[in-house]
């Protein structure tokens, strides 16, 4: 179990950092979106996996670390927050800047512009 | 257990809450009144918790009233409690100064600035790692949407730059915390520093990869040599009072890293301790450096400052690596006058745009201002204090920083670094000093003139840099006393963990 977990987490650590470095806005928000969930599972890993083990008192034999579980909880609403609030910012940026690249420039158009000046 | 220590994230998310209210939101007027003696009473608040802090030594808020490790806590000592008054000292300067008009060019500004106090004093003052990240993210959230404040081109570029960044940086900071949790078993600082000495040496690596992730984490938000391509775009673009409350913002990182690599990376670490010394003292040297060509380079005005920015966070993080006592009272008594002064120069970059006309705050020939008299004095008084030069407060703080490298070493890379830039610093701030005031073209002003509360907020923060040397002899002492508290760790140690020592006692 322990290395299939680890393994999602580096692959979707890996997929999150590809797209993070793209230059369109859309690949970046998708690829830290990514990166918020594999960094979700990491920390909920850092109480130990375990099987059946009950996070609340005198309910279960073995019982699992229940603070990872607050954390993830907390990590999940902010970065959902986050990510609402970039999609809307990305959203902004495609209508003041023109287009939706990270730079707010397209390639093309900037060695164009280097040119004619 | 006194409740005071909680009052500065209270009372600006109450007010914040308060401003949005109908009668209030509606009202500019009110808006602007509510958050201005909001800010007063905080500022009366810390100084409160300070002078108590001071009597009464290191102490902690439980929340909730479960006791540490175990609970959050929030921990006042000098050093975090003299940032909170600092932060209280310049949010009133910015806010009389957005009151001026600034704050009518978008919505929600009060709201937001009242936020983004509470996550930043939220941040100074908690004593529990994951909470610090909580209130990073509250800080964050309330200055992404402040940076965007009044709109416009350049405003939406930098902000998507800082919110990827920032967002990229909270994901490191929960892989570290993660890692770090996993192996101490605590998040809490005082106890993680119990748990650093008495690792087991299979946990080495780990402990120490996920401390420096942190330093990754707090790099990013300090603006450290490979990660401050964000910060002279980003401070040039936001709004002059949002600007000047952001001097404080690099600030935080600085603080969260004399806090993590003191505490917890100190010298009681065993072989973990001062790990992230060898990484700090060339990164600070080489941002100073990169800090002071960004000052010759810059094309204008508002870039000039952030880059003064940046050499003022090399110059802490610098003192960061060096460990000593000597070391960490310079760094308070440097944030204090580099955070106030940098403030003032952002709000006085606009009053001097606002008086040019077209030429704006560019380093070009335009049109003579209207009132060069005063704004020429004040630029005067502040570049003098950012420069280092006596008789203001910069000298001091450059004099405390000289004063301690101990190592012949150190002296000959510190000061050679630091006077070198302060030489570059002056002669950057000399071209646009002369440019600005001096190579006017015509002779007829234009009719913006600095209103009174703009000019409160300039005079009010420029105040620190002449009342800092005349009450050098008491700051410095405070820095001291400061410096000597949160370096006394096993103390610390004793007063947060006295529940936990007692019961460990008791079978």
């Amino acid at each position: 179990m322990e290395s299939l977990f680890a393994g999602c987490i580096g692959f979707l650590t890996a997929c999150g950092v590809f797209l993070l470095l793209r230059g369109r806005t859309f690949p970046v928000v998708v690829g830290l979106t990514m990166l918020a969930y594999a960094v979700n599972l990491f920390l909920f890993s850092s109480g130990r996996l375990s099987t059946q083990g009950a996070a609340v008192l005198g309910t279960s034999e073995t019982y699992a670390d229940p603070l990872p579980q607050a954390l993830v909880l907390t990590a999940i609403v902010i970065g959902f927050a986050m990510t609402a609030y970039l999609v809307i910012l990305a959203i902004r940026a495609r209508a003041d800047l023109g287009n939706d690249h990270v730079d707010g420039k397209l390639p093309q158009q900037d060695g164009s512009r280097k040119e004619s000046r | 257990m006194s409740h005071l220590i909680i009052a500065p994230i209270l009372l600006p998310i109450f007010t914040a809450l308060l401003i949005m209210l109908p009668p209030i939101h509606y009202s500019p007027v009110r808006r602007r009144w509510v958050s201005m003696i909001s800010t007063v009473i905080l500022l009366i608040l810390t100084v409160c918790l300070l002078l108590q802090t001071r009597a009464e030594g290191v102490h902690f808020y439980a929340l909730g009233d479960w006791r540490p490790p175990f609970g959050i806590i929030l921990v006042a000592d000098i050093f975090s409690v003299s940032m909170v008054c600092l932060t209280a000292i310049l949010a009133l300067g910015a806010i009389c100064y957005g009151s001026a008009g600034e704050d009518e060019k978008g919505s929600f500004f009060h709201p937001l600035f009242q936020f983004q106090l509470m996550g930043i004093n939220g941040a100074f003052l908690t004593g529990d790692l994951f909470n610090l990240f909580v209130f990073f993210e509250v800080l964050l959230i309330a200055s992404y949407g402040l940076l965007v404040h009044a709109g416009g081109k350049n405003k939406t570029k930098a902000a998507v730059h800082y919110v990827v960044l920032n967002l990229a940086g909270s994901a490191v900071f929960l892989f570290s915390l993660g890692i770090l949790y996993g192996t101490l078993g605590t998040l809490n600082i005082a106890d993680m520093a119990v748990q650093v000495a008495q690792l087991p040496a299979e946990n080495l690596m780990l402990v120490k990869s996920g401390g420096l992730l942190l330093l990754i984490v707090f790099a990013l938000k300090a603006a450290i040599l490979p990660l401050q391509f964000w910060l002279p775009a980003t401070y040039s673009a936001a709004s002059p009072p949002v600007a000047a409350l952001f001097a404080v913002m690099t600030k935080i990182g600085v603080y969260a890293l004399l806090r993590v690599y003191t505490t917890i990376f100190g010298e009681q670490a065993g072989p973990l301790a001062g790990m992230a010394s060898a990484w700090l003292w060339p990164l600070g040297l080489a941002t100073i450096m990169l800090g002071a060509i960004g000052v010759l380079a810059s094309q204008d005005f508002r870039k000039l400052v952030a880059n003064l920015v940046i050499i003022s966070v090399g110059t802490l993080v610098t003192l960061v690596s060096l460990q000593s006592s000597a070391a960490t009272s310079a760094v308070l008594f440097y944030t204090i006058h580099s955070t106030l002064v940098c403030g003032a120069l952002f709000l006085l970059a606009d009053v001097i745009a606002s008086q040019r006309g077209k030429a704006g705050d560019r380093l070009v020939p335009g049109r003579r201002m209207a009132q060069p008299v005063l704004l020429g004095s004040l630029f005067l008084v502040a570049a003098i204090s950012v420069a280092g030069l006596p008789p203001l407060s910069g000298f001091i703080g450059k004099l405390m920083i000289l004063q301690a490298a101990v190592t012949p070493m150190q002296q000959l890379l510190l000061w050679g670094v630091v006077l070198l830039s302060s030489l570059m610093v002056l002669i950057g701030l000399s071209r646009a000093g002369s440019v600005l005031f001096w190579r006017v073209s015509g002779n007829d002003a234009g009719p913006e003139r600095v209103l009174p509360l703009q000019s409160f907020a300039l005079v009010w923060l420029l105040l620190a840099a002449p009342l800092m040397v005349a009450f050098a002899g008491p700051l410095t002492g405070l820095s001291y006393a400061a410096a000597e508290q949160m370096r006394d760790i096993e103390n610390n140690i004793t007063i947060i963990l006295a529940d936990k020592v007692n019961a460990g006692d008791q079978p």
